[in-house]
């Protein structure tokens, strides 16, 4: 298996797509980003269905340079497309077998009782088997999904998540994934790139985005609180930040001056009273709402996100309109610019 | 103000229906089923219906084998000049078909733009079989490649784009994909060109002339038996009406022609 190179330049309606990324054999990489700001162009560039300005797309042979420019059906890529282009002419195994031989794969897919059935006959989580299928059908050295998950119900996503992500380590596969949605890819990838405006803002693992995000936009992607401040220097070694909310908040990272104060949700706790503990951050305000996700529940606190269990929710019997104090440690609060 | 608005709906429905089947229940009420079957045995008839047969058929065949890569090609090519190509292509669509006869003499004539070439190889178009299947082929064309066009356009770009990538080739895609897919759309318009053709009268009487059992084809008997045989003539022309009624609604009701959905002129009816 061969790694994936990516250095594409193209111009877009309202700015330049410049992006250049490795992708190593059996590495996924997720794309993520807002919708426009040419993730999908990524994609359709190392498929071919794009052709860049400038660059160069490696897998194994040359695809792109400045003298090659292979057809997209000489570039052996396996390509998952957003609402999976499954044609509707063709029968489940009509589709797998376009690309290549079926062999086992609707078997593999558990799609072997649809053989005959019309795509328009399917679940969204059948349509996407039978995509993956077919996509693998062609034997692609570079696999390539765009937007996954969205056209799942949101109750089969959480299990297609874990599927596709033991699928793509057994492929050992080089994977660039498109999705909107961090979770899927802190889920699915091993790296991810943030992609704004056509640049990459930052690509790191899913762990080291959220430790360290590059700038408060990659931080608010990562579902981070994100407050911003006025930052100076204390003499006893702590950053203070006045907040333009009002209210001061400190933090153990060293920056002056206008900064982002982010804490991630699941760093704040709550309380009825002011805790007499170490951390040196309190908001007191009003829980404006209460959303359980499983067994995580997350409680809005005026201009905060916490998460907080669902046995320690009912403890504290949270509701919307009472008092709440939320506490956050300095040492998990990040400035960023 | 809402029920005189619905009543002059109704009215304007009405009048219009009655302008257009009255003359149609007419051409049946004078011409009774016997009556038209059996004139249909006649000499003029017979011949008539043969000419028109093989030239339709002919002129069929060569709009849908040449109108179909032609509009595969206009649909995904974006070109300095496409408008201009596509307005060509529409034109006989709204020509008077005296202009096309005409038209057709100027190009295909003894003295015409080619005329020395065609003597050359022997070839003399006007008043012939061939010059009929000129003028069918030059009338019903656009019939045909206009909402082919349309129908090549109004395909799935992914589903395009998905088959590239699973390695087939741009005549794969457009063998296994794109004609499969476009076929509902082009059936129909391939019985609505038909249609037209068999109907055919201007440019046909003008360049092929009007010849029993050569040029003549049924819209041409018509004209000729208006004079001689006036029953024979509401005869041949109810069994137009029949054929062009039966296509018609073909095309609206037949479920493969309206499979994938697309925008098609004649077809407007299916309430899906």
């Amino acid at each position: 298996m061969d790694p994936l190179r990516v250095d594409v330049s193209l111009p877009l309606r309202d700015f330049d797509l410049a992006v250049e990324l490795d992708v190593a054999a059996g590495e996924t990489v997720a794309l993520v980003g807002p919708s426009g700001a040419g993730k999908s162009t990524v994609l359709r560039a190392v498929a071919g269905l794009v052709r860049p300005e400038r660059g160069r797309i490696v897998c194994g042979e040359t695809w792109f340079d400045g003298r090659v420019d292979r057809r997209p059906e000489e570039r052996s890529v396996g390509l998952l497309f957003q609402d999976y282009a499954l044609f509707p002419h063709l029968s489940v195994e009509q589709n797998v077998g376009f690309g290549g031989p079926v062999d086992g794969l609707l078997e593999r897919f558990r799609i072997a009782h649809l053989a005959r059935a019309r795509p328009r006959d399917l679940s969204g989580g059948e349509r996407q088997r039978v995509a993956l299928a077919r996509a693998l059908a062609r034997r692609p050295r570079v696999l390539l999904l765009d937007e996954p998950m969205s056209a799942l119900d949101p109750h089969t996503r959480a299990d297609v998540r874990g599927e596709l992500r033991a699928l793509l380590h057994e492929l050992a596969l080089p994977t660039l994934l498109v999705t909107h949605d961090f979770e899927d890819a802190a889920t699915i990838a091993d790296r991810i790139g943030v992609l704004v405006d056509g640049k990459l803002r930052q690509l790191a693992s899913p762990a080291e985005l959220v430790a360290s995000p590059s700038d408060a936009f990659v931080a608010a992607l990562a579902g981070g609180n994100l407050l911003r401040g006025s930052a100076r220097a204390l003499p006893s070694g702590v950053t203070e930040v006045d907040l333009d909310l009002g209210g001061v908040c400190y933090s153990t990272d060293m920056r002056e001056g206008p900064v982002s104060v982010l804490v991630y949700p699941w760093d704040v706790s709550l309380a009825h009273e002011q805790p007499e503990d170490s951390a040196l951050n309190h908001v007191r305000g009003e829980v404006v709402s209460v959303v359980a996700i499983g067994n995580r529940v997350r409680v809005r606190v005026g201009p905060l996100t916490a998460e907080v269990t669902l046995a320690s929710a009912q403890r504290l019997g949270l509701a919307a309109g009472q008092e709440v104090v939320a506490t956050f440690k300095a040492t998990a609060t990040r400035l960023v610019a | 103000m809402r029920v005189l608005f619905a009543a002059a709906l109704a009215l304007a429905t009405a009048i219009t229906l009655v302008f257009l089947a009255l003359p149609i229940a007419a051409l049946f009420l004078r011409v009774g089923p016997g009556e038209l079957v059996s004139s249909l045995g006649s000499p003029v008839a017979r011949d008539a219906i043969v000419v028109s047969l093989k030239t339709n058929l002919i002129a069929e065949a060569l709009i849908v084998v040449l109108g179909t890569p032609a509009a595969y090609l206009l649909a995904r090519r974006r070109f300095r000049g496409r408008a201009l190509v596509l307005t060509i292509v529409e034109l006989p669509l709204v020509l008077p078909p005296a202009v096309g006869g005409i038209a057709l003499f100027a190009a295909f004539g003894r003295t015409g733009l080619v005329g020395d070439e065609l003597h050359a190889l022997g070839l003399t178009i006007p008043f012939t079989q061939t010059a009929v299947v000129f003028a069918v082929t030059f009338v019903a064309a656009p019939f045909y490649v206009r909402p082919a066009v349309a129908a090549f356009e109004s395909l799935d770009q992914s589903l395009l784009e998905a088959a590239r990538t699973l390695g087939a080739g741009t005549a794969r895609v457009f063998a296994r994909v794109a004609l499969p897919l476009a076929s509902g759309g082009l059936s129909a318009a391939a019985a609505v060109a038909f249609a037209r053709g068999l109907g055919e009268f201007g440019a046909t009487i003008m360049f092929a002339g009007s010849l029993q059992g050569v040029t003549q084809t049924l819209p041409l008997a018509i004209y000729a038996e208006f004079a001689r045989d006036f029953h024979l003539a509401l005869a041949l022309g109810a069994l137009l009406v029949v054929i062009s009624f039966a296509i018609l609604l073909s095309v609206k009701l037949v479920p493969s022609w309206t499979r994938y959905a697309l925008t098609f002129p004649f077809r407007s009816a299916t309430s899906t």
